[in-house]
């Protein structure tokens, strides 16, 4: 798998080289390396898993339980853009599982029937207004979004928080002039924790990810643009039987309880 | 230069009036070379330092420039010190070995170059340039770049450059070993009237004794970093106190001790020789003499001379139309010139042996 | 240039030509055609699925012609800061014996090996709102670089600069220092030596440093969308523009990449032109 994720900037200024450029060789790949060994002696079963960059957190800890309730198999996850890994799946990526960020991605994957079956909604995602977690913010909606002297920063509309952003602003009524529309959530999110930008719409799973460093001011008018997080395996899945298991798992009570711990609501 | 009609140098230094020409004493070290040349030339002297390869000779140029820095010594031009200034303050003029002329400049322009830097106006500058092109007969070549220019036209662009600026002193390192020997006859006696032409002291570095002869006033001979011999060129030719300089001016030189008209050469346990001179001294002495004047024989000769070796033939070598045949000793080794003829004559080859001759009133003896 | 009259040029030195050196060898060309071959091999894979039908109307959005006109100056803005300051630096490694150089030699070369978006965050710590210098330039001047098109210029310079600097002190070592000690002893101080006879000679090397500074510069996305965002018209070049035309267009990222790639070489190629047969 050559397949670069794209890189999530992580946390705290003055780590925050290092850490990238970390998070950079490591190429997104994120391996539990505890049962390598113990997998290749028995015959060594590989589950792919591609999910959304905002699935990292959650994703990785349900990886481990499976891991650990399937001894012998391993599972890589590639996090990144939904679309980005919808576009690798089409063209021919092997995966056994897709978790996109929202339906319309997982569309472009169904539509070529690229999928398993129908896909499943496990989890829904909430906008949320991140601003500095130092200090009082004047920012107590979303109104307050408008004034032109604030330097807010959006996703970019081509992204599904871009396209979110924008849903609940035109329901709220509110015209904001952002300095930016950034490539990802993750970028919004570096942009307010740094200090760059005052304040920045972002999912609700990604304040609480980055507790401490900023806060979130949740707002009546996300409810008008939630987005659902559908799974599915693959059609074309190196390994289907774990595939299903690894969706149920997800899918299970204790896949849920790690998804709402992390933010996220239920379907 | 100031002929009738040669560009005024707007740039006069003071103490014109009375220039003093240059007085130096260089002291370099680099490694473990060390350069100790003391260095005068007198207004419109023009100096050549002459020796081989390594003995320093562009170090000390380049010294002069300030390109090398002293480690002691003084260098004063006309009056002024300039040891603490910085090579572009010291006003001299300077002709680098193969040139330099500033490839993307043309002619004019890099004749021009020292004169803007002067703070001359680009017009006026440009003007005096062309006059000084005109005056080394470059006139029509004022656009050209470098290299168009043959070697000679260059070396003529890189001196009209050098001068131009009104140097009190001018530096030739080399001026005319980038030419063919056929330009070189030519270039070299232009470039006499030219130094001929200029006020300042003048030092020019050679390895050529030709080209020190026809164009310097006087030598200096230098050898691992120290002048050993100096003087006008006539006198150092004839009268050579090293090796180098000997072999340079085509003498064999020797060393030794006079007693009246007879010199005791070599270490006289039998590996040595006297011969005899008309020269009357007492002591010790240098004794010269030219490779022409040894006369060579199969057989012993009869007759007048009276200095006659047997020696063995080491090498017998084309040189123009004569013939150099180098004799090893003991008791005397020596360069002889004869023609081809008589090497077939003499059926001289490389360890035949041959007797050799040398009248007595062929020899130079001076005080060592 | 006309040839002065009666200049007679020796014929050039050197082999005769026509003879050559004998057939190059395969040890030579095959893994010569393969490099090319994996060069030009993804420009095919672009082309050959490049929507030539719907070329002109992509062309002719608005979007599009900002991006490009955005990449073209804030580019050539870079190219420019990189050699104000680029090339006197080339000048003091290439020049001037100091304590460190060698350091200050590696630390050139950093952006070459930092991930362009490390650098960008780089840029964000130092010249940010709360940056090392960016917080004082705010609360001094009311200055803020990111989001802003200096903010693009600046990422660029960042990333571009390295290749300036390599390019330039290259050219300046391997140029023959007697003719700077030629102009010297003409009277001219470091200055003009440099201006004048210094320069001139490496222009080549200086010529080839900004032309790949430009290339680097007009690619650069990591960097600027770091540090400077994206915002049409203001900070969004034609690398952010076909990135996010990725997202969800990827036919659009292709008729973006090929514009970029066509004005770049059309570019180089004038430029080349004009300099090699002036």
């Amino acid at each position: 798998m050559t397949v670069m994720k794209r890189l999530p900037i992580p946390a705290a200024a003055p780590a925050l080289l290092a850490a990238a450029a970390l998070a950079l060789s490591g190429c997104g790949d994120v391996d539990d390396g505890g049962s390598a060994s113990a997998g290749a002696d028995k015959g060594g079963k590989t589950l792919t898993v591609f999910a959304a960059a905002s699935l990292t957190e959650t994703f990785t800890s349900l990886g481990k339980t499976f891991e650990s309730s399937h001894p012998g198999v391993k599972v890589r996850f590639n996090f990144g853009g939904s679309s980005t890994l919808a576009q690798q799946i089409v063209q021919g990526a092997p995966a056994d599982v897709f978790a996109a960020a929202n339906t319309t991605t997982m569309k472009t994957v169904t539509d070529r029937g690229a999928a398993s079956g129908q896909p499943t909604v496990f989890a829904r995602n909430r906008l949320v207004i991140a601003v500095s977690g130092s200090g009082e913010s004047k920012v107590k909606g979303l109104s307050d979004l408008a004034d032109r002297g604030l330097k807010v920063v959006l996703c970019a509309t081509q992204v599904p928080c871009g396209s979110a952003a924008d849903k609940a602003l035109q329901a709220a009524g509110v015209k904001v002039t952002p300095v930016s529309r950034e490539q990802d959530v993750k970028a919004v999110l570096t942009k307010v924790r740094m200090g760059e930008a005052d304040a920045g719409l972002v999912y609700r799973t990604d304040v609480r990810a980055a507790s401490g460093q900023v806060k979130g001011v949740e707002f009546a008018e996300s409810a008008k643009a939630v987005n659902d997080y559908p799974i599915a395996p693959l059609a074309e899945a190196p390994q289907p039987a774990l595939a299903k298991e690894f969706v149920g798992l997800v899918l299970s009570q204790q896949g849920r309880t790690v998804l709402t711990r992390a933010g996220f609501e239920a379907p | 230069m100031s002929r009738p009609g040669a560009p005024v140098t707007p740039y006069r230094r003071e103490g014109d009036a009375g220039r003093s020409g240059l007085d130096a004493r260089l002291v370099v070290r680099r490694g473990g070379f060390e350069l100790d040349l003391g260095l005068t030339a007198g207004p419109g002297e023009v100096v050549a330092l002459l020796g081989p390869n390594g003995a320093g000779k562009s170090t000390a140029l380049r010294a002069l420039a300030g390109l090398v820095p002293t480690a002691g010594g003084h260098i004063r031009v006309d009056g002024r010190d300039l040891r603490p200034l910085p090579p572009e303050r010291r006003g001299i003029g300077m002709v680098f070995q193969d040139y330099l002329l500033f490839p993307h400049l043309s002619a004019l322009e890099n004749v021009a170059f020292g004169l803007r830097c002067q703070g001359m106006r680009k017009r006026e500058a440009r003007r005096v340039a062309a006059q000084w092109l005109e005056q080394v007969g470059l006139a029509e070549y004022a656009s050209a770049r470098p290299r168009q220019l043959s070697g000679g036209q260059a070396q003529r662009v890189a001196l009209a450059r050098a001068l131009a600026v009104g140097p009190s002193l001018l530096l030739l390192d080399e001026p005319l070993s980038a030419l063919d020997a056929h330009t070189r006859l030519e270039i070299r006696s232009a470039l006499r009237r030219r130094l001929e032409g200029f006020e300042g002291a003048a030092v020019l570095v050679t390895h050529d004794p030709l080209d020190a002869m026809v164009l310097a006033g006087r030598l200096v001979v230098l050898e691992n970093g120290r002048p050993v011999q100096q003087g006008r060129p006539a006198d150092v030719a004839r009268h050579p106190r090293t090796e180098y300089v000997a072999r340079l001016v085509g003498l064999n030189l020797y060393r030794g001790r006079a007693e009246g008209t007879s010199v005791r050469i070599g270490d006289g346990d039998g590996g040595g020789m006297v011969l005899d001179t008309v020269d009357h001294l007492q002591g010790e002495v240098f004794l010269a003499f030219e490779p022409a004047a040894v006369a060579l024989y199969r057989s012993r000769p009869e007759g007048s001379p009276r200095n006659v070796w047997r020696a063995r033939v080491a090498a017998v070598e084309r040189q123009g139309d004569r013939v150099r045949v180098r004799l090893d000793g003991p008791p005397l080794a020596a360069a002889a010139d004869v023609t081809p003829a008589a090497v077939a004559e003499l059926e001289l080859a490389p360890g035949s042996a041959v007797w050799a001759s040398l009248k007595a009133t062929e020899t130079r003896v001076y005080p060592a | 240039m006309t040839r002065p009259p009666g200049t007679a040029r020796p014929p050039a030195a050197g082999p005769d030509r026509d003879r050559g050196l004998g057939r190059p060898p395969w040890m030579l060309v095959l893994p010569a055609l393969l490099g090319l071959a994996f060069l030009v091999l993804p420009l095919a894979g672009l082309l050959v699925r490049t929507p030539w039908s719907t070329l002109g109307t992509r062309l002719a959005e608005p979007q599009v012609l900002e991006a490009l006109r955005l990449s073209l100056v804030s580019a050539t803005a870079a190219t420019g800061v990189c050699l104000v300051l680029g090339v006197p630096l080339a000048w003091l490694l290439a020049r001037v014996p100091f304590p460190g150089a060698r350091l200050v030699r590696a630390l050139v070369t950093v952006p070459l090996v930092l991930p362009p978006v490390v650098g960008g965050v780089a840029l964000l710590l130092a010249l940010g709102r709360r940056g090392l210098v960016g917080r004082w330039l705010d609360e001094a001047f009311g200055i803020t670089l990111p989001f802003t098109t200096a903010g693009v210029v600046l990422a660029e310079t960042f990333v571009a600069m390295p290749f300036l600097v390599i390019s330039v002190e290259g050219a300046l070592r391997a140029a023959d220092l007697r003719y700077e000690e030629a102009a010297a002893t003409l009277g001219a101080t470091r200055w003009t030596t440099f201006r004048r006879v210094t320069l001139p000679l490496v222009a080549p090397g200086v010529l080839a440093g900004a032309i790949l500074c430009w290339a680097r510069a007009l690619g650069e996305f990591g960097a600027t969308i770091t540090f400077a965002g994206n915002f049409p018209g203001r900070t969004q070049t034609m690398p952010l523009a076909v990135y996010l035309a990725l997202e969800t267009d990827p036919q659009a990222a292709i008729v973006l990449s090929l514009v970029l790639l066509a004005v770049s070489v059309i570019v180089l190629a004038a430029l080349r032109d004009r300099w090699v047969n002036a």
